[in-house]
């Protein structure tokens, strides 16, 4: 027996998309989705934009550079070049979405399956999220952010606190504990704590900084002293907002504001083909299992196939519009794939896959949510069907030889090596120069000197320069930059000066 | 379990101040795509937004990534021939290496474009010419303003009741109220009538009770008030600012050899003030252009200010050329007129007595202004010397003299600054 469907048109009304959430979130139930409350918040385009031009922050601070962002992304959707994200959803407890009005019923239908309840549970799940960030203190802190630096600039000049946040901004990507569990954010205790830090931290420094000897230096006595830190650092800003000698308490906490925040989206930038190949694969799953229950009429499912086709594009490497692999499209065909491989295994993925192969599909693809990100998801589930339906090959680029080479295609050959290959790109670690703090001249001229490790050969860009003064800026003396190249072998290849 | 919640009306542009801060960081290039742009402007556009370019390396954020060097590999979608060994020539290494997966994190160095809005654009204009923000504002608002009808109003002063209106609307009103009791009366009239005719004689109480419930309904209709507070309508009336209706500018130029590039730059900026003051007050403003070396003629904007026939200077041509454009077609009971004029003040001696005895004669007293810029002179020329004597008879002649760009506005106050009438 057909049901009825939930409406013909496309047209949306409040009663109606409540009316879907409600029947897609039973079928969410019925395959385990485990989420947040969800809050769904309708907003104009404009609204979109912005909340896009500051990387999905809902509470954003002011800064020059969202402001540059909105003008892109504003004159590329007005020319039509770009059409808007669908959709933003937030990493908090209860998890927003946030709608566009423009969208049709359809949309909204598919935007509720794919934000509020595939990246909801993909948020509440992964061992990333569930490990570096705090869901249901975000908001707050994002608020107690925004004021605190609207304060700094009332008392210090939006001059100073720009240019300051300028340079936290040029180490945001080393802001970010990448093995160690942050204290986990809480705007109430910042606020209560935040006194109590300035004091305490300002202590601390000064406590490091009182060994420097009035008089002249004693050689023997350096050498003997203990290298400080005693560990390379890689977490820079944290480095920096700890122990740079001439920050102002209310900078420290400005350090620590932007160290946050990059913390907070750092598992986001790790897991972009899983996260959107989950939501992908869901609401695909959902909407079809709405379909199958005779809920949405053909019209809606016409709408549906075309938006999901464009989602999952993905263009091939000599087409005009290829711009990259498409993490929505990579994601869902591996979702896709271990789902087939639980359900109907063939003799290849017997081989490839023993333990997935014929197991329950529901929990194996759980298993892969939870415990995975981008690098080792690949490594671990990239099948030799998903290669050759997507035609992988790899390139390599060796500035020493004169020519590319193609070092491995869609073949049995090539398999494990495009594998490999694929999962390296995500490799934030590699992807990312290798930046450290290697050394303070405590006794010496208070310098600070950074060692970046070179892996194949690869340089740094032509943005280094600036970015020490960046680093020069907030630690106040001379930084240098070393590189161990691969052979071992250091040498300094960057440094800034400091004016006296 | 889920919340649902309209936030369309919370928090719109919220990203103003976010914008204006990167057009603050950027503004030295904002004004020389500014600068650029009023250069190759006719006047009469030139108070639109516009489309400003900055190069994308000079707004890229800094970060820590990878040169080009070294050894990448990349993986890409959609092989259909390679096999593993095969070569490919390596692409010219600009620009050129679009989908190049391993250095995507490099800014990009395509120029960003976006819009000023007009406001911001006059806002950097007007900067360019090192405005004091006091003049700024006195130039981009309107004192005056008109009181124009605009519709009507339920409630107002009693001296602004219109009586058409309200009566009009008090007598649809009644017709509305009354409507069903008149049908009914309608229908009771012919009952009556059919019972009348009938002069059945045992219906006498019948036709007491339809006479009665007929009074009834005649005073019900009766008991609909004439007129009512709710039928009141007062003439609404607006301010609107109010430009005066029509002038028409002059602008004459001296294209003598000596008026090279730079100064017609700043003729131009001259001229371009001049307008954006004018339209500010009328309505509709026409702009005529002569020029002139020996021999005076009146060409469009382009050739203005950019066709390159030169010769000696006969300034007086250039005014009666002016004269007679106006009597033919600017005839001065109806049109505002405005003459400014840009020189470097080296005319033939005997031509300028000439030029004084037209203006004060035949032009000034056509006039609203007379405005002459003297751009770039060593000491006062000639010309300047008989103009003085016109400055001296015509209250609404004025002279000054430029040297450079940012002494335009100065000047500009200086000829336009409010008199007292």
């Amino acid at each position: 027996m057909r049901k009825k469907c939930l409406s013909e048109g496309s047209e949306w009304t409040f009663e109606l998309i409540q009316r879907y959430e409600h029947e897609i979130a039973r079928v969410a139930a019925h395959y385990g989705l485990d989420t947040y409350p969800n809050q769904i918040e309708i907003i104009s385009a404009e609204q979109m934009m912005d909340a896009y031009s500051s990387s999905g922050m809902p509470v954003g601070y002011n800064y020059w550079s969202y402001g540059k962002q909105f003008i892109a992304v504003e004159q590329r959707y007005k020319r039509g070049q770009m059409g808007l994200a669908y959709e933003i959803v937030i990493n908090s407890d209860p998890c927003i979405a946030y709608l566009m009005e423009e969208n049709t019923m359809m949309m909204q239908a598919l935007v509720v399956a794919h934000a509020s309840y595939g990246h909801n549970s993909f948020f509440k799940g992964n061992y990333l999220f569930r490990t570096w960030t705090n869901a249901d203190g975000i908001i707050d802190y994002l608020l107690f952010a925004k004021n605190y630096i609207s304060q700094c600039e009332e008392r210090y000049g939006e001059e100073a606190v720009e240019l300051l946040l300028d340079s936290c901004h040029a180490l945001m990507n080393y802001g970010v504990d990448r093995y160690k569990r942050p204290t986990r954010l809480s705007a109430q205790r910042e606020r209560a704590r935040q006194q109590e830090r300035e004091a305490y931290q300002q202590s601390q420094v000064n406590d490091l900084w009182r060994t420097l000897p009035v008089r002249a230096m004693d050689e023997s006595f350096v050498t003997d002293e203990a290298r400080f830190p005693g560990e390379p650092q890689e977490n820079l800003l944290y480095f920096i907002e700890k122990h740079a000698p001439l920050l102002e308490p209310w900078q420290r906490e400005v350090v620590r504001i932007v160290r946050k925040i990059a913390q907070y989206f750092f598992p986001q930038r790790q897991t972009q083909v899983m996260n959107e190949g989950w939501a992908t694969f869901w609401h695909h799953t959902i909407i079809n299992h709405l379909y199958d229950e005779g809920l949405l009429s053909d019209g809606f499912m016409l709408e549906f196939m075309q938006s999901h086709t464009n989602v999952v594009f993905q263009p091939g490497y000599d087409d005009p519009r290829y711009s990259g692999i498409n993490p929505y499209a990579l994601g869902f065909a591996m979702m896709t794939d271990i789902r087939r491989i639980c359900e109907r295994p063939n003799e290849e993925d017997r081989q490839w896959f023993p333990e997935l192969a014929g197991s329950d599909w529901l929990q194996s693809l759980d298993f892969a949510m939870r415990n995975f990100k981008d690098e080792s998801f690949i490594v671990q589930y990239l099948s030799p069907k998903v290669i050759r339906d997507l035609k992988l090959f790899a390139i390599l680029d060796d500035d020493s030889r004169e020519a590319l080479e193609v070092s491995a295609i869609h073949d049995d050959m090539g398999y494990h090596h495009v594998r490999n290959a694929l999962a390296e790109l995500y490799n934030l670690g590699s992807r990312e120069p290798d930046i450290q703090v290697y050394r303070v001249d405590r006794r010496g001229d208070r310098s600070l000197t950074l060692r970046h490790t070179q892996h194949n050969r690869r340089e740094l860009g032509e943005s280094t320069d600036e970015v020490l003064r960046h680093v020069a800026r907030l630690w106040g003396f001379d930084v240098r930059l070393e590189s161990v190249f691969d052979d071992g072998s250091v040498e300094l290849t960057h440094s800034c000066q400091v004016p006296h | 379990m889920s919340q649902l919640i309209d936030r369309r009306l919370n928090g719109r542009n919220k990203n103003a101040v976010n914008r204006q801060r990167f057009i603050r960081r950027y503004k030295n290039q904002i004004r020389q795509a500014v600068g650029e742009a009023i250069a190759g402007r006719s006047i009469t556009d030139v108070d639109k937004g516009e489309q400003i370019s900055i190069p994308g390396k000079d707004i890229s954020e800094p970060i820590f990534h990878h040169g080009k060097s070294g050894r990448h590999e990349a993986v890409h979608p959609g092989n259909h021939d390679f096999i593993v060994g095969d070569r490919i020539k390596r692409p010219a290494s600009d620009s050129a290496s679009g989908g190049d997966g391993a250095s995507q994190d490099e800014g990009g160095e395509d120029d960003f474009i976006f819009n000023l809005s007009q406001e911001e654009f006059l806002e950097f204009f007007f900067e360019d010419m090192a405005l004091p923000d006091l003049v700024k504002t006195q130039l981009a608002k309107m004192d005056d303003y008109k009181s124009v009808r605009a519709g009507y109003t339920p409630s107002g002063v009693p001296s602004n009741i219109d009586v058409v209106r309200s009566l009009r609307g008090a007598l649809a009103r009644r017709i509305a109220l009354s409507a069903p009791h008149r049908r009914t009366l309608r229908e009771l009239e012919t009952a009556m009538e059919v019972l009348l005719a009938e002069a059945d004689p045992c219906e006498p109480v019948k036709i007491e009770s339809l006479q009665h419930e007929m009074e009834m309904l005649r005073q019900r209709i009766e008991r609909i008030p004439f007129i009512d507070t709710f039928d009141l309508r007062f003439r609404n009336r607006i301010r609107q600012p109010k430009p005066a209706s029509q002038a028409v500018m002059f602008c004459l130029m001296d294209v003598s050899g000596s008026m090279d590039a730079a100064r017609k730059d700043i003729a131009k900026r001259f001229f371009i003030l001049l307008y954006l003051f004018l339209t500010r007050n009328y309505e509709h403003i026409e702009v005529v252009f002569i020029r002139h070396h020996t021999t005076a003629m009146e060409v469009d904007e382009h050739d203005f200010f950019y066709a390159r026939e030169t010769g000696g200077t006969v300034v007086s041509s250039a005014l009666e050329l002016t004269y007679e454009v106006i009597r033919e077609r600017y005839p001065s009971a109806q049109w505002n007129l405005y003459v400014a004029q840009a020189s470097d003040g080296d005319n033939w001696s005997d031509d300028s007595p000439l030029c004084r005895d037209l203006l004060i004669e035949k032009i000034m007293p056509c006039l609203q202004y007379y405005a002459y810029v003297e751009i770039e002179a060593e000491k006062p020329q000639n010309l300047w010397m008989e103009y003085e004597k016109v400055r001296a008879m015509h209250e609404n002649f004025a002279m000054q003299r430029i040297r450079t760009p940012g002494d335009i506005y100065s000047v500009f106050r200086e000829l336009f600054r409010k008199r007292e009438s």
